[in-house]
């Protein structure tokens, strides 16, 4: 019986012909920072669909606090109010407000009382200092204020894992920075996370463990120390070389 | 996330009768509309004189443009209208719930859910394949005659059926057709949330789904409009039937006229509102960052 948060064992996954994940291991302790590094397409997104059961694994198991959730008969949505997981992109409802989008899953899903479900999302966007957006539309917020409202949402239903899918991929450069100092407000509260980035300086400062992915394997995994000053696999040589050669490291 | 350069509103003009062209100036604008203010009055001068002298017009005229006969038609044309609008008011609310359901029938995932797939899937196929005609004349003479106990008999009933049936399969298609432009990442965050898949398309999909085929929605109601009077078919006196009866009883077809000056003044302005709305609604798109 595995002690970890959460545990990756064989899992492989493929979309038609093409394997996107082949017999990926990870173990996630608890409040531990995970981050995911790797090019596009290395399966890092498609890794955390498959731990959210958004995204069925053809083989492998994923423990959750030791209880196999891609067994068969698992109930999907019991699972995922056990973890919350943000997006690029497109994660708010444009026809809801804010507040509706982060009251939406309380309400409908736990049965929380409109009212209750409103003092809670209030005090989470005060915490967060986006008290003065509450009745906005998702259209009126800036890229940044618009992912700080999805991290928000998916706060909202007290999950103890969080899921990040390249969330500050789509932003503006100068927005980028406040979406992360949420994440880093989560890791402060002891928050268990898995985290597919693209931002490195950010990996290396959050992370626990960084894993680097290269054609739906985990090549290489490690402290942020070794993976970033001494990489020992080429590919992982050649990826983070790319990076500094584009300056973003 | 880019942001969008904002179409300029200033001066856009009436944009009645085609795409918004944005003139840079008011005075320009002004001098434009002048123009076709004026080649439009020379056009239709020209083309009523065309009609008016031409050796046929006095035959036309008798046949089509009867006055007297107007008046001796319209009254029945009008009432039969009335039928129509009410016939379209009932179809339309029903058709527009049945193909909504219809369409997030289509829309489930899983293979649980293969069989209603299916089946919904079969309804759209066979019945976009038969002519509205046919499933009129099918149900409205069909039904009736088999003299089920428990069963309508009536024409207006199934001819009613046969038209909610018909346009059902097609308006499924549209509801479907906004279901699937909905970005992926809407139904992927409404189920990680802990959404069933009802939830996540009835609070989340179909909402943003609807608005992106309202356009396409308002061309099936113009459509419908119209073919409610196909119901005549089955003896059912509609304007049409009543025109059609004038038609038999004095061989002028002034009665026709009237039933479509009727249809028309239904159908252009809601054609005009739907353009209208389209535009709106593709300006709006375009001034807002995503």
């Amino acid at each position: 019986m595995s002690t970890a948060k959460l545990e990756l064992q064989n899992v492989s996954k493929a979309f038609d012909d093409k394997q996107v994940l082949r017999d990926v291991d990870l173990a996630v302790d608890h409040h531990e920072v995970v981050c995911l590094i790797g090019s596009s397409g290395s399966g890092k997104s498609t890794m955390l669909k498959c731990i959210n059961l958004l995204v069925p694994i053809d083989s492998g198991a994923i423990l959750l606090d030791g209880a196999d959730i891609a067994a068969p008969g698992v109930n999907a949505n019991q699972v995922r109010e056990e973890m919350g997981i943000v997006f690029q992109a497109f994660n708010l409802f444009p026809h809801m407000t804010v507040l509706d989008n982060i009251t939406l899953s309380p309400r409908k899903v736990h049965g929380v009382k409109r009212r209750v479900a409103e003092e809670t999302a209030r005090e989470l966007l005060a915490g967060f200092g986006l008290s003065d957006k509450v009745d906005e539309y998702p259209d009126r917020l800036s890229g940044g204020e618009q992912q700080r409202v999805a991290v928000i949402r998916a706060l909202a239903t007290e999950p103890d894992l969080m899921l990040f899918d390249e969330v500050t991929s789509a932003l503006d450069p100068e927005l980028v920075a406040e979406v992360l100092n949420v994440i880093r407000a989560l890791k402060d509260d002891g928050m268990t996370m898995v985290i597919a980035t693209h931002e490195m300086g950010f990996a290396r400062d959050v992370a626990d463990q960084v894993c680097f992915l290269d054609e739906g394997r985990i090549l290489e995994h490690g402290p942020p120390g070794q993976i970033f000053s001494s990489p020992s696999e080429a590919r992982t040589q050649q990826f983070l070389q790319r990076i500094i050669d584009a300056g973003r490291l | 996330m880019e942001e969008q350069t904002p179409i300029e509103e200033v001066g856009g003009g009436p944009s009645l009768f085609g795409p918004p062209r944005a003139p840079r100036r008011r005075e320009e604008g002004a001098r434009a509309a002048l123009i076709a203010f004026a080649s439009s009055v020379l056009f239709i001068v020209v083309a009523l004189w065309a009609i008016l002298s031409s050796d046929a017009w006095p035959a036309v005229q008798r046949q089509f443009f009867n006055w007297s006969n107007f008046v001796e038609v319209f009254p029945d044309v009008l009432s039969g209208f009335w039928l129509d609008i009410r016939m379209f008011v009932v179809a339309e609310i029903i058709i527009l719930i049945l193909s909504l359901v219809i369409a997030m029938i289509r829309s489930l995932r899983g293979p649980a859910f293969f069989p209603l797939r299916a089946l919904a899937v079969i309804f759209i196929d066979l019945i976009r394949g038969i002519p509205v005609i046919l499933l009129i004349l099918l149900l409205g003479f069909g039904i009736p005659a088999l003299q089920l106990p428990g069963v309508p008999t009536g024409a207006l009933f199934w001819g009613l059926t046969a038209l909610i049936i018909s346009y059902s399969a097609y308006t499924a298609e549209v509801y479907r057709a906004g279901i699937e432009s909905v970005h992926e990442s809407q139904r992927m965050s409404a189920r990680s949330l802990g959404l069933t898949q009802g939830q996540a398309l009835w609070h989340v999909i179909v909402p943003q789904a609807i608005r992106n085929v309202i356009p396409a929605l308002l061309n099936g109601l113009v459509s419908l409009q119209k073919d409610v009077a196909l119901v005549l078919v089955l003896g059912i006196r509609e304007a049409v039937r009543e025109a059609d009866i004038y038609a038999a009883k004095t061989f002028n077809y002034t009665g026709y006229i009237a039933a479509a000056l009727l249809f028309l003044l239904i159908s252009v302005p809601v054609a005009r509102f739907a353009d209208w709305y389209t535009n709106r609604d593709r300006r709006r798109k375009q001034s807002v960052s995503t």
